[in-house]
């Protein structure tokens, strides 16, 4: 653009390299000045103030009978925990060693002292779906844990993927125990 | 192009050349505002201003996309989400700021732009298609400016809605019927919101469709020019690209200094406190006005305050209230028969004695009358004064114009525009766009090119 | 011809109604009828500006005051809240005050705001959260009326851009309680109704607030002397936060812009004029 004007490529030979910075210059603050317009407008979009907020949810465990599960809510997405029974707890370890996917120990899974409160997200890292078996009575899949309806991915009871499309484990949130009976995600 | 001098488009690469074959849309361009667009070359700062107003459009649709994508044309949150884009959303304030001025900046821009146009009547033959699609993007502009000041849902937005949507009613007998139709209810409400909502988004879309009717009509006879003496040769001409786009990036530079000074310091300056108060259908605010760039048309409306009667008898034949919606719509439709009203053969100002004086002197002061008055409160001497005005206005234009274009004696104008900027004597050898002698430059002042008012 | 000729007709026309139906009548009115009669209000309100030397935030530099907002939520929290509410704050927002997301959560925990018994989802009240709004005292609008003697006492998130000049205006709208200055009450006839105080600096000169603000209301922990002067100016201060949190970053980020605009467009400029000075010879 800076160049091909008539005016300056005709003008005598020593005049024309010096002079063109100039329009170099201003094309290119322009350029800067027009990426820069796009931070607030791509920026936008990002989570706002009050959803990066509401990003801890508080969870009392205490009511939770060994084999239950109860659903809450972490980020708008369902969160399964639930209470292991001394039976789950010894066949997940048993499974420890076995092969999978995703290789992964209970004890990874879990906080120490808590070993029976397995808190994952309840999202199938499939494509999304929220998997069967938190509720009384709905399909535990071939592993006893959970299963996805959408796609017939089976979950363990430490929500391993053994079989089917999803590629990971449900995920275990960061979160804490701030007393015995209160966990604290997020 | 219309003059047989335009540069040719020329693709270079194998590639260019089979775009241009399969769509030539970099040779639209090219022809459109490029290198292929031969502009007057004596074109001042006032012809900056279209390429501005085009510039703000981009920014209101930029924008308020953005913006629309955290609103909600609610009645019941409305107001809230506004303050949520204020508060939480990443530069929500500056987004929304920038939105809000930038409506008050487009009509400084327009009204610049058309205000040109009456100097250097832009509106005469060959031009009138331009001039007329104009005034329709003007009217759109209105509709999309007031639709919009009712989304954030404050005292003002509300109380816009209500009395706007009121001069419908004063239409005889479908008027109220069509007021309730128009708000989808007996008050301003969900209903107004949001297909006020709704409409604000598709407006600006429309209103880029008669933009490039508007430029692809100005294509067709070219730009007008200052002296008003239409193109004649080569010299007289420039290209577009690179003279007028590098004016247009200056100007463009320092319309964004004034913008973002608003925006950044005074973000509020042009806005009216109530409007951060949550809409209240029970309370209306002691002084109600629209936004500024209203008020002109405002004062117009509210100068007709005694009902049109047959003397004596106390006969009403049109009440007050529909004489000022009358002549508010009147006074901008009386644009579109502006080419046919002045039929002076001489188009520039700066040849026309005696409408110049009319123009300085009369329509100028008369348009800061209406102005100021739209903006006070309905009392004396506003009143007087906006009555004196809204009649000036309506002479200017019906009455003064056509008998000024028909006993004017002009002044003589130059042979061309090239002579105008050079001199007579120099005029047959200037030199002709893009071949220049080295020594000659930046020898000429700015200056040389303004015509002095 | 014939456009010219209608467009004259209808000049003339339309200006012949509004010269002899409006203009004549009004004028002849405004010159002859009786004079219009002027509100008591008139002669009793006065102009305020605001309090002495300003604003720490005021001018095109200006910085928030922290611990000046801080003593203002002070009077917030312990006069203005009884009546009024802020919606559009929430705990969280407090972060910009200076205090630790730990204060934080303790200071959110002193308040109380409507929630729901996860047993048996009856409405009832817990203990504030970061992420909670500030409550309203009232429940709903009619409630508010009730209990302010028809009067509903307005949201103060957005009242320093509510009105103009907001700042100084709740400031002096906190300083101007008194008596009506008698020598002109005699002249107007005027007194403030039952259940209204006068307040010079008030659009009508009678509010329904009682006056909220007496020396020595609060205590502040910074050791600030609680004059009525200072809490008007610290809960003034603090209601400008309230309205307009991301003022300072707005002209931060507004010095900048404007800066590299001006670096930009002095290069347009030269650009410019380097393009266009081929072109033009002197004019002789």
């Amino acid at each position: 653009m800076a160049t091909d004007t008539a005016a300056t490529t005709e003008v005598s030979e020593d005049g024309v390299r010096r002079r063109d910075w100039i329009h170099i210059a201003a094309l290119g603050t322009a350029g800067v000045g027009g990426a820069s317009v796009l931070f607030p407008l791509i920026s936008q979009m990002a989570p706002s103030a009050d959803v990066l907020a509401a990003s801890t949810t508080e969870v009392d465990v205490s009511a939770i009978q060994p084999g239950q599960s109860i659903k809450a809510t972490f980020r708008k997405q369902p969160l399964f925990v639930k209470r292991l029974t001394a039976d789950e707890i010894a066949k997940a370890k048993a499974d420890d060693a076995s092969d999978m996917r995703d290789p992964a120990k209970l004890a990874d899974r879990t906080k120490a002292g808590h070993e029976d409160v397995l808190v994952t997200m309840g999202v199938c890292t499939h494509l999304g779906c929220v998997p069967l078996g938190a509720a009384e009575g709905e399909n535990k899949g071939e592993f006893g844990g959970y299963f996805c309806p959408c796609h017939g991915s089976h979950y363990d009871v430490a929500g391993r993927i053994r079989k089917g499309p999803a590629p990971k484990n449900l995920v275990v949130p960061e979160y804490e125990f701030t007393s015995d009976t209160v966990i604290r995600v997020g | 192009m219309s003059f047989a001098w335009a540069k040719q488009y020329e693709p270079q690469s194998a590639f260019t050349k089979w775009i241009d074959e399969k769509l030539p849309l970099p040779r639209l361009v090219y022809n459109a505002v490029g290198a292929g667009y031969p502009v007057p070359r004596n074109l001042n700062y006032m012809w900056n201003f279209g390429v501005l107003a085009g510039f703000c459009l981009m920014l209101q649709i930029v924008t308020g996309v953005v913006l629309a994508m955290h609103y909600a044309a609610n009645g019941l949150v409305a107001f809230a989400t506004v303050e949520h884009i204020m508060r939480d959303v990443n530069y929500g304030w500056m987004l929304r700021y920038a939105h809000a001025n930038g409506a008050s900046f487009f009509f400084i821009v327009i009204y610049l732009h058309i205000f040109r146009g009456f100097f250097y009547s832009s509106y005469k033959a060959p031009r009138e298609m331009i001039w007329l699609l104009g005034v329709v993007i003007f009217l759109l502009m209105m509709a999309t400016a007031f639709m919009g000041y009712v989304l954030p849902w404050g005292q003002m937005s509300f109380w816009g809605a209500q009395v706007i949507t009121g001069l419908f009613s004063a239409i005889p007998l479908v008027g109220e019927p069509l007021q309730i139709w128009l708000l989808g209810g007996f008050a301003p409400d969900n209903a107004a919101l949001n297909r006020f909502f709704s409409l604000h988004f598709l407006l600006p879309f429309v209103i880029a469709g008669v933009v490039i009717l508007h430029i692809w009509a100005l294509h067709i006879p070219g730009s007008s020019n200052p002296t008003g003496v239409e193109v004649k040769q080569e010299s007289d001409t420039v290209p577009f690209h690179p003279y007028y786009t590098a004016k247009d990036g200056f100007g463009l530079g320092v319309f964004l200094i004034l913008f973002t000074a608003m925006v950044f310091f005074l973000p509020n300056a042009l806005g009216h406190p109530d409007n951060y108060i949550e809409a209240n259908p029970l309370s209306t605010p002691a002084h109600i006005v629209p936004e500024w760039y209203f008020w002109p048309f405002y004062a117009i409306l509210r100068a007709f305050t005694g009902d049109l009667t047959i003397p004596f008898t106390g006969i009403v034949l049109v009440q007050a209230k529909l004489l000022g919606v009358i002549a508010m719509f009147g006074s901008i439709l009386l644009w579109f028969v502006l080419p046919w009203l002045d039929k002076s053969p001489v188009r520039s100002g700066h040849y026309r004695p005696l409408f110049r004086k009319f123009f300085w002197f009369g329509l100028i002061p008369t348009m800061a009358v209406l102005f100021y008055c739209g903006g006070a409160p309905a009392e004396e001497p506003f009143v007087v004064l906006s009555q004196l005005a809204t009649a000036y206005y309506f002479l200017h234009f019906l009455v003064i114009l056509p008998i000024i274009s028909q006993i004017e004696v002009p002044k003589p104008l130059p042979f061309s525009i090239t002579e105008a900027v050079l001199g007579k004597d120099k005029a047959p050898e200037a030199p002709r766009a893009g071949s220049v002698d080295g020594g000659d430059l930046g020898a000429a002042p700015e200056g040389s090119l303004q015509p002095a008012e | 011809m014939t456009i010219r000729l209608g467009g004259i007709l209808a000049g003339l026309a339309i200006t012949a109604v509004l010269v002899l139906w409006s203009l004549l009548p009004g004028a002849y009115n405004y010159a002859f009828g009786p004079a219009p009669e002027k509100q008591p209000s008139y002669a009793f309100y006065e102009h305020g500006h605001g309090p002495e030397g300003g604003f720490a935030f005021d001018g095109a530099f200006g910085k928030w005051d922290i611990a000046q907002l801080q003593r203002g939520y002070q009077v917030y929290k312990e006069v203005c809240k009884a009546c009024h509410s802020l919606k559009f704050v929430a705990f969280r927002d407090l972060k910009q005050l200076g205090y630790t997301e730990a204060e934080i959560d303790a200071e959110a925990a002193t308040w109380t705001v409507p929630g729901i018994d996860p047993a048996t989802g009856e409405a009832t009240t817990r203990p504030g959260e970061p992420t909670d709004y500030f409550p309203s005292p009232f429940p709903n609008a009619i409630a508010a009326a009730a209990a302010n003697n028809n009067a509903i006492p307005p949201d103060l998130s957005l009242m320093a851009k509510a009105r103009h000049d907001g700042s100084n205006y709740i400031y002096d709208l906190m300083m101007g309680y008194g008596e009506a200055d008698p020598a002109k009450a005699t002249k107007v006839g005027f007194e403030t109704p039952d259940g209204l105080y006068f307040n010079k600096h008030f659009p009508n000169v009678n509010i329904a607030m009682p006056p909220p603000l007496s020396d020595d209301q609060v205590t502040y922990a910074d050791g600030t002397k609680a004059t009525t002067a200072q809490m008007s100016k610290d809960v003034a201060a603090f209601l400008t936060w309230t309205a307009e949190p991301s003022l300072i970053e707005r002209r931060q980020t507004g010095w900048f812009v404007l800066g590299f605009l001006l670096f930009a467009t002095t290069l347009a400029f030269l650009s410019y004029k380097q393009i266009w000075a081929g072109l033009k010879p002197k004019k002789k």
